[in-house]
């Protein structure tokens, strides 16, 4: 029960500060330079991490956090993710975060920089919200935000 | 020098660089990105690309040195360089990245070796020009005007 309101009150709730909340997962640190300065131009909140373990343990799906129902992990509006990742893939993140009754109706776009169709396919097919290619420009980051807010 | 030949100066560098294909148009996307809030912006990206790089290129001599060569780290490291290259608008080090991982699937060791030269060389041109352009650009607003942009 703990769990269903606080899916909920993730995935329509603007926080606090009537802010959007996204956390960009990528392992460049141009990159993640890059999207953050693109996000916040567009009014986001942004929370960066360098890999997938560390989005998950941002997200409360940590694992030594798993076993800890009373935890609960920040808040986000969206997730975006790079697809190629050294470890856990954007594919495997998205995965995790689909698996999980707390975080599975947050949106997760997934950012490539190779337009491949069965990796999109695979993505789109696993709950991704959207695919995205790489570099990502601020009509992009633009379209992100109305289709979140409709 | 005055204002306007500086920024007439900076233009038609800057125009040369998207002629001749040094840089392309997420280049001038990065330069959109800067703003008053972050008014280094694009020199602090672009220093993050010029650390990175050189970082790759030695990981790549390294990998091309060994007795038996790991084409897989090989990739990893092109496709790195490859990605950030792309996303400072530094076409001609991203194309020869494409080439160079199209040597390495083939397992084409002298290919590999010949494209290594050749992304090595395209990066110090590229540093070269982006180090001569912002020191330009920098002068401009230093004197208080603002850097022509190419549409």
């Amino acid at each position: 029960m703990e769990l269903d309101m606080d899916a909920s009150s993730l995935s329509n709730g603007m926080g606090v500060e009537n802010e959007l909340h996204v956390l960009a997962v990528d392992d460049s640190l141009i990159d993640r330079r890059l999207v953050e300065k693109l996000l916040k131009n567009s009014s986001f909140k942004v929370t960066t991490a360098e890999n997938g373990l560390r989005a998950l343990e941002f997200l409360g799906l940590g694992e030594d956090q798993k076993n800890n129902l009373k935890t609960t992990g920040s808040k986000v509006n969206l997730i975006i993710t790079d697809y190629c990742m050294p470890g856990m893939t954007g594919y495997d993140l998205l995965k995790k975060i689909k698996e999980s009754n707390a975080l599975k109706e947050v949106p997760v776009v997934i950012v490539s920089s190779e337009n491949i169709p069965t990796r999109i396919n695979k993505c789109l097919e696993e709950g991704a919200q959207q695919f995205m290619l790489k570099p990502l420009k601020q009509s992009d980051v633009k379209k992100l935000r109305c289709q979140l807010m409709t | 020098m005055e204002m306007c030949q500086m920024r007439v100066q900076v233009f038609e560098y800057k125009q040369s660089l998207f002629r001749e294909g040094t840089l392309d148009a997420q280049f001038t996307q990065l330069q959109q990105l800067q703003d008053e809030s972050n008014p280094d912006f694009v020199a602090e990206v672009v220093s993050l690309f010029f650390e990175d790089s050189e970082k790759i290129l030695n990981d790549l001599t390294r990998a091309l040195e060994q007795k038996c060569i790991d084409f897989k780290k090989i990739d990893a490291h092109v496709h790195q360089l490859k990605g950030s290259s792309s996303s400072v608008g530094a076409q001609k080090v991203k194309n020869a990245c494409i080439t160079f991982r199209n040597c390495g699937e083939e397992q084409n060791i002298e290919g590999c070796f010949t494209c290594l030269q050749l992304v090595k060389q395209e990066y110090l041109l590229v540093k070269t020009k982006l180090e001569t352009l912002l020191r330009m650009e920098q002068q401009i607003l230093a004197a208080g005007g603002a850097i022509p942009m190419i549409e």
